[in-house]
């Protein structure tokens, strides 16, 4: 039997107990009613997206939210069920399942184990009280160890912790102190960003200005500097690496061979279908999301994938015409990469894996060689001792890591920007 | 057309300080003789350009003939000449007079005389015009038109007593104005069979048509076929087409002669031929003499224009040439810079010229443009007895080889109220002012006359002179020759490197504070780089300021927002799109407008 081509899911469960001050991802408190009809929307969602999904095998889900463990255990379930009965899923696949601490019992996760969930995300951000309630979090980090240990005692072995650094007021030491604490758990990963202050969320309010005088090289009153957040950066490396952990990309760890790969599958390219309120996707080269309207999503709006294909369909035959270097079209919330913008993704996201981007798959994916489309970037990118090529990879060094964005912005096309 | 009487011409422009009106009353008139129905107007029908509209001043001289039927029964011709209404383009301006025999001065009813105004009355004044007063804007509360109207006679000597009071803007008493017109304005004279003597005040090019020379006829007739000269520029033409202005159209005549006001085409392809103040006479039987006060006009103020984007090149070049065709006191030719690869050294008749031509260039011809900071004509005596007029301070000759430098003056006259005498002073003398003297027009304001060097007033001067005054001074200036200063070149260094279109030419009392507002403002202007950029500003071999742009030492964007890609695509396009609008020199990115921020750096 022929294989399906990977696909990996992506459900989005956009309620929260309360809203995190520095967050600005698409959640909301709700009612159980709206919870309720929201589940139901999602049921519908999957029976009538995998229609178009019958060539694709599943290799990785995901359930994002918000906060998925603040939906009933048996929610959790019947989603589950939805697609395993819809889509074609691999053995192996990856279930995984984002958790707040405070909202995780025994009996949730029991009905996890039961819908096959075989990772849980938990959402910790520090290890320290105080800086858990400046962050606005529900929980301690006494409530965290509880729902930690009854995940281990129920047998859930593949386990990220969510950490945040560059916390408002927050030192290289307070940082070391987390990592410390979270590492001596031995989660089998650990993701570590730093704080983006986010326009819109009441951390703008306190620290915006903060932010910018960072940006503009001033020092900030209450965040840390550039430097501190280096800093911070360097401990992540230090610490984790020195227990065992491995970085895998800018921002993740991973004991051997417990890498996220629903998160790898984002940065090389893997196509992926979201489910539910705003979520993102990425089919036959279009990126595309849904509406991030709670009460027009509950009457049954979200982007039909026979649609979103037709649209693909005509714009590759346009895109033999057009290849290399259109501007992107845009209808509404859709996107085409034409072969100019795969490329450059193939880039911006791959170089976001430590191991960095193989030249041979270049060639392979898009005919041409690495050389010939971004020669005098690479060149001038690693005379700056951004990145480093090496058998036959493409890879950030430490100093490239520390100023990613800007190495990334060179390997998009001038052309068709204006 | 029947033969007109000269008696029954009248030639006239409208005078009056910037917004006191004289656009709304120009309207008005055409609209009273019914030209245009008012339906038809669009507001202020003579500035047709966007620009002269959307700033409220009139650029370029316009033109039109109406017909007025007067209370003695009789019809009048009235050619209005509109003149330009900013100091640059002064010269234009004596000329359109030249071309009048009377001009009406209007003088806001609240604001009183301006200085401009008492400019514009000299020099209608010396042009020997009948002036006649109006008051404008009676029908403001603030309006005091007895005052003004004593102001008038006290300060300018002109009787006032009988000068209509109206409101261009509802129209009130604007008929008073056209009687008085009929009645206070000479006729003109000039005898039709005298050989040709014309004025040209005005000339544009016409794709179809080629130049169309705008003249007032002194002396003589001309018609088709006339083979025409020009005495200054000697050019010689045949007569395609007389003519003379209707509203926003040319109308074709028979003939025009001794005391019209009309065109002429004569199959010319370049303005350059036409100056403006130059005589028109017959070739074949050409009058003795030119008319007098014909002088070439010579840009004042000079910048580099470069395009933004190096292979637009072409596309500037084509632009200014077209330009040009209508504009002969733009001057440009090619120059090269480190910093800003090709473009064109631009002289201007003055800061207000260059704005416009940027503007137009940007606006009607797509183009981006970075322009360097604007600079005058410097005079250079060299050790070996020779001068050197320097335009780009980038060709100073070497210190050694300079015996000393003159810069060019003007004098200035400033009208202000006394609260503000002690700002407005200030200001002059830390703009390198020379006192001359002051007296008061009346109780509550005076006229301050000051010496300035054109260098300190082309930036920023009347900008600060509003700001400093609250908008209550008024400013004129005319050039008054070079005199000798102490100067230097002040270079940048960012990264340790010149950058040539940064170099300006200063006074070396002021070099220090200009150096360092110059460094602080780049600073601004510059983003961070992955290492730390010296900026510097120095006389020579000598540093006389430093700022230091901060490495920037962090740019990651962890999270990847759920898979929203597209996103992040949007954030490093954003990245990538503010570096499109830069320079590189050396390592570093320069963004445009960091050229033009030498312009602004008075803060007060």
């Amino acid at each position: 039997m022929v294989q399906g081509q990977a696909l990996e899911l992506y459900l989005h469960i956009p309620f929260c107990v309360r809203k995190c001050r520095y967050c600005d991802f698409l959640s909301m408190a709700a009612g159980e009613d709206v919870r309720r009809k929201y589940v139901d929307r999602l049921l519908e969602e999957i029976r009538i997206q995998s229609q178009q999904c019958k060539d694709y095998q599943v290799i990785s889900v995901f359930v994002g939210g918000g906060t998925p463990s603040l939906l009933a255990g048996v929610q959790i379930w019947e989603i589950m069920e939805a697609v395993r009965s819809h889509f074609c899923l691999k053995e192996d696949v990856e279930i995984t399942l984002e958790c707040n601490p405070g909202t995780l019992t025994a009996g949730k996760l029991s009905f996890y184990q039961s819908a096959g969930i075989n990772r849980l995300s938990l959402g910790l951000q520090s290890a320290d009280n105080r800086e858990l309630q400046e962050l606005g979090r529900i929980h301690t980090f006494e409530d965290f160890l509880e729902s930690f240990d009854l995940a281990r005692k129920k047998g859930f072995d593949n386990i990220n912790i969510d950490l945040i650094s560059s916390l408002p007021g927050q030192t290289p030491r307070d940082w070391a102190y987390t990592l410390k604490k979270v590492s001596g758990l031995r989660p089998e990963h650990i993701s570590a960003y730093s704080l983006i202050v986010e326009e819109g969320t009441p951390f703008y309010e306190l620290y915006g200005e903060d932010e910018l005088r960072r940006q503009r090289g001033e020092e900030p009153y209450i965040l840390p500097t550039e430097e501190a957040e280096r800093d911070m950066y360097e401990l992540t490396l230090e610490i984790l690496e020195s227990r065992g952990y491995r970085r895998y990309e800018i921002s993740n760890y991973a004991l051997p061979h417990r890498e996220c790969r629903h998160n790898i599958g984002y940065w090389q390219l893997v196509p992926y279908l979201g489910l539910g309120l705003g979520s993102s996707s990425f089919i036959e080269n279009v990126r595309f999301s849904n509406t991030r309207n709670l009460s027009a999503y509950l009457e049954g709006e979200f982007c039909r994938l026979t649609e979103i294909l037709a649209y693909a369909d005509r714009q590759c035959e346009e895109g033999h015409k057009c290849d290399g270097g259109q501007s992107c079209k845009q209808e509404g919330e859709v996107f085409y990469l034409h072969k100019r913008q795969q490329i450059e993704e193939f880039m911006f996201l791959g170089m976001r894996m430590m191991e960095g981007v193989s030249r041979e798959k270049f060639r392979e994916k898009f005919g041409m060689t690495l050389e010939g489309i971004y020669g005098t970037v690479l060149q001038k990118l690693q005379r700056q001792g951004l990145i480093e090529q090496c058998e036959g990879m493409v890879r950030l060094t430490r100093e490239g890591i520390a100023v990613s964005n800007y190495v990334f912005s060179e390997f998009l096309d001038d052309s068709y920007i204006r | 057309m029947a033969a007109i009487e000269q008696s029954k011409i009248r030639n006239f422009c409208i005078i009056a300080h910037i917004d006191h009106g004289k656009s709304t009353l120009a309207d008005r008139i055409i609209e009273k003789t019914g030209l245009l129905t008012s339906r038809e107007m669009q507001a202020q029908v003579l500035d047709n350009m966007d620009l002269e509209r959307e700033r409220g001043i009139t650029i370029k001289a316009q033109t039109v003939r109406i017909v007025y039927k007067a209370k003695d029964g009789e019809e009048y011709i009235f050619n209005l000449i509109d003149t330009p209404g900013h100091v640059d383009f002064n010269y234009e301006v004596s000329r359109s007079l030249a071309a009048c025999d009377g001009a009406i001065l209007v003088v806001d009813a609240a604001q009183g005389i301006e200085a401009q105004t008492l400019a514009n009355v000299y020099l209608a004044l010396d042009h020997d015009l009948d002036v006649l007063p109006v008051i404008n804007k009676i029908d403001l509360p603030s309006a005091d038109p007895e005052r003004v109207i004593e102001e008038i006679e006290d300060v300018i000597g002109l009787e006032a007593q009988d000068a209509p009071q109206i409101s261009a803007k509802t129209g009130l008493n604007v008929e008073d104005v056209l009687e008085q017109i009929v009645e206070k304005i000479p006729a003109p004279g000039g005898n039709p069979n005298n050989p040709m003597q014309a004025l040209i005040f005005d000339s544009l090019y016409d794709s179809y048509k080629g130049v169309i020379v705008f003249c007032r006829m002194k002396e003589g007739t001309v018609r088709v076929g006339t083979t025409i000269r020009m005495m200054a520029t000697g050019a010689t033409a045949d007569v395609v087409e007389v003519g003379y202005f209707g509203a926003g159209q040319f109308i074709p005549c028979e003939e025009l002669s001794a005391g019209m006001v009309g065109y002429i085409t004569a199959s010319l392809k370049n303005v350059r031929d036409t100056q403006v103040g130059d005589t028109v006479t017959d070739a074949a039987n050409p009058c003795k003499e030119p008319l007098p006060g014909y002088k070439k006009v010579t840009p004042m103020v000079y910048c580099g224009m470069y395009p933004a984007d190096g292979a637009k090149y072409p596309d500037l070049r084509d632009a200014l040439e077209k330009l040009q065709l209508n504009d002969a006191s733009l001057q440009f030719e090619a120059e090269t810079s480190v910093a800003l690869g090709f473009g064109f050294r631009c002289g201007f008749l003055g800061l207000l010229h260059l704005e416009i031509i940027q503007e137009r260039l940007e606006r009607e011809y797509n183009l981006d443009l970075v322009t360097t900071a604007p600079g005058v004509i410097y005079k250079v005596h060299k050790t070996n007895g020779e001068v050197i007029e320097l335009t780009n301070p980038s060709n100073l000759p070497d210190p050694a080889e300079i015996e000393y430098m003159e810069e060019p003056m003007v004098s200035a006259e400033i009208m202000v109220t006394s609260d503000y005498i002690g700002a407005i002073m200030d200001l002059c003398q830390e703009r390198r002012g020379i006192y001359i003297s002051m007296e008061y027009m009346e109780e509550t304001r005076a006229l301050i006359k000051y010496e300035l060097p054109l260098n300190e007033i082309i930036y920023d001067f009347f900008d600060a002179l509003k700001s400093r005054s609250r908008g209550y001074a008024s400013f004129d200036y005319e050039m008054k020759g070079y005199a000798r200063s102490e100067l230097v070149k002040l270079d940048i260094l960012i990264n340790k490197e010149e950058v040539d279109a940064l170099s300006f030419i200063v006074h070396s009392g002021t070099a220090y504070e200009r150096g360092r507002k110059m460094c602080e403002k780049l600073k601004g202007e510059i983003p961070r780089h992955l290492f730390e950029i010296p900026i510097q500003a120095a006389i020579g071999s000598k540093v006389i300021a430093r700022e230091t742009v901060k490495a920037m030492r962090k740019d990651v964007l962890a999270k990847c927002y759920g898979g929203d890609i597209t996103r992040k695509r949007k954030l490093l396009e954003k990245q990538k799109e503010g570096k499109k609008r830069m320079r590189q020199i050396g390592n570093v990115e320069i963004p445009q407008k960091a050229f033009m921020s030498v312009l602004k750096l008075d803060d007060n």
